[in-house]
């Protein structure tokens, strides 16, 4: 019955190359990149380039991660890894605990804090960028980690979720904890935290990525070039005026930059795919 | 929806709940009412006072050519982005499903460039049409076309379209195959024992089923293409050649942070704001009727 729809034969092959052709389409500027980052300066600047690897992978990362052009990659590699870890954990932790809150309690002002949830859900941080730098300005965090981070952790989306899945946790777990006189945060340590286990991983893939790959928000916050983070420096590797860019250094630079987002969700493609369904629909 | 079974007390719930409240209220609510309420004022010159103009900056903005070019040039690159990043992603999903060996390395080798930012994918794409090192340039130029997107508005216009659709189509092609694999079989079946071909199988039965991705996918793109693309912007073009690539978001940038006009960026984000917020309106309503089948 299955060779109706499926593809057998000459078709099969046809349907294998296609997708090859599109694999080529979308891997091709990765590969490009790659190549541009093992060779010499002077093998890119006149064109057409190589298009295999050269042999000056090992000087070009050395150069990039221990100089740079503005700031060494290494520093700006750990910037971004703080933030977003940082952004990460910490909507992750204050998101847990609302939630929590406003699923387990009755409390005061609690429908008013879930609407405000609503209104957070879909405003990102590039609609409201001015009024948002000035509010970092005036407590100081321009150049800060705590500016990178929180401005980008105030939104409820995560409590949305956390919400969700709270609401299919049985009424019956609660009831025998409150039975067996455990205070609320014995139940949530002991028994909501641990069954949230794949939610809490899944959301930290999709978050890890969203915080790394940020560009605007720290393009305004770092205006020192320690502080940059790495997707946000490359553009700052290219030079003003007609000077000539570093290429090599400047495409080892964005390998760097891509390495761990990529790694994320190659290894964890199940959670990936778990956490981007959920967050999405 | 509310639980049955429920801890009792005030304070408690009320400090879970604090941390958020106080970080949503610093770098959320506090900056979007004071985007509202700047966009009243107009800086006086040397920026000491500021003067009351009630709508006026949004009078202004909805008069003003450049402001109504840079809609005009949304609309295009949000629709361009989407079709191009959708359709090359639905193809491949329907070529994956088709396959029973292998799909699973195929998704694995097409979903990773997801996690590559728009800055770095602009960064990628700027590196192959550079008009000077560029490969692709290069090649472009043997075959006897001058690519030069530097100068060339529409040439900058399909760069940063191709480099936003290359990032997105991972994204699209995942909800893509997991909606083709939810369509059930048997009714594909069906039509091809009744002798449909594949295209016309394609057509009467696949898409129309594939339709509530389809839609969901329209308005996460067009969300997508609106606002998460200013690091392909920036970095290939920066708005230009002239205001060419400009889109809204670029331009709340460009006008508050580069031009210093404070009142006009922030009607900006106050026009955004009702974008975003129509946006969200269609997706919830949209869903809301999905779960109510």
């Amino acid at each position: 019955m299955s060779g109706m729809v499926e593809k057998t034969g000459r078709g099969l092959w046809l349907t294998h190359l296609g997708l090859i052709v599109g694999l080529a389409f979308i891997c091709f500027p990765i590969y490009l990149a790659f190549v541009a980052s093992t060779v010499e300066q002077q093998d890119i600047v006149r064109p057409p380039m190589p298009l295999l690897p050269g042999d000056k992978f090992y000087e070009n990362y050395r150069d990039a991660l221990l100089s740079g052009v503005n700031a060494p990659v290494w520093r700006m590699l750990v910037n971004s890894t703080v933030m977003a870890l940082g952004i990460a954990l910490g909507k992750i932790l204050i998101s847990l605990l609302s939630a929590f809150a406003i699923v387990y309690f009755r409390f005061p002002a609690r429908k008013l804090f879930f609407w405000l949830i609503f209104l957070t859900l879909m405003l990102p941080v590039e609609v409201r960028i001015v009024p948002t730098y000035e509010v970092a300005a005036n407590f100081g965090m321009l150049n800060s980690y705590s500016g990178l981070i929180l401005p980008l952790i105030a939104s409820a989306t995560a409590t949305f979720l956390f919400r969700q899945f709270f609401m299919t946790v049985p009424d019956e777990l609660a009831e025998a904890a409150r039975v067996d006189g455990a205070k609320p945060m014995r139940f949530f340590f002991d028994i909501l935290l641990p069954m949230s286990r794949t939610n809490i991983a899944a959301l930290f893939v999709i978050l890890f990525i969203y915080g790394w790959n940020q560009y605007l928000w720290p393009l305004l916050v770092t205006t020192d070039p320690s502080m940059n983070t790495i997707v946000m420096g490359i553009k700052q590797m290219f030079p003003s005026g007609d000077d000539l860019a570093n290429w090599p250094v400047i495409m080892a630079t964005a390998i760097l930059a891509m390495i761990p987002p990529v790694a994320v969700v190659i290894f964890m493609q199940n959670l990936f795919i778990k956490g981007l369904i959920e967050t999405e629909k | 929806m509310e639980k049955r079974v429920t801890f009792k007390g005030w304070t408690l719930p009320l400090l879970l709940v604090l941390p958020q409240v106080v970080v949503t209220a610093v770098f959320f609510f506090w900056p979007a009412g004071q985007a509202i309420y700047q966009s009243a004022f107009i800086p006086d010159p040397f920026g000491l006072r500021t003067q009351f103009v009630g709508f006026g900056n949004f009078i202004f903005l909805l008069t003003d050519p450049y402001y109504l070019a840079s809609f005009r040039t949304t609309a295009v690159f949000s629709v361009l982005v989407t079709v191009v990043s959708m359709a090359t992603a639905l193809w491949l999903a329907v070529m994956a499903d088709r396959i029973i060996k292998g799909s699973g390395t195929y998704r694995t080798l097409l979903i990773w460039p997801y996690a590559v930012a728009p800055a770095v994918a602009g960064v990628l794409w700027l590196f192959m049409f550079n008009p000077n090192v560029g490969l692709v340039s290069w090649y472009l130029d043997v075959l006897g076309y001058n690519w030069n997107h530097v100068l060339n508005g529409n040439e900058a216009m399909a760069l940063v379209v191709l480099a936003s659709a290359w990032g997105r189509i991972s994204y699209n092609f995942l909800f893509f195959l997991a909606g083709l694999q939810a369509i059930p079989k048997s009714v594909i079946e069906a039509a091809a024992i009744d002798g449909a071909r594949f295209w016309k199988r394609f057509w009467t039965i696949i898409f129309p089923l594939l339709s509530p991705t389809t839609f969901f996918l329209l308005v996460v793109n067009i969300v997508y293409a609106f606002f998460e693309t200013f690091g392909v912007i920036h970095t290939i073009t920066a708005g230009g050649p002239r205001q060419d690539t400009t889109i809204l978001v670029y331009k709340v940038y460009a006008d508050g942070f580069v031009g210093q006009d404070l009142g006009s960026s922030a009607a900006q984000s106050v026009i955004l704001l009702v974008v975003v917020g129509a946006l969200t309106i269609i997706q919830f309503r949209y869903i809301e009727r999905r779960v109510h089948y």
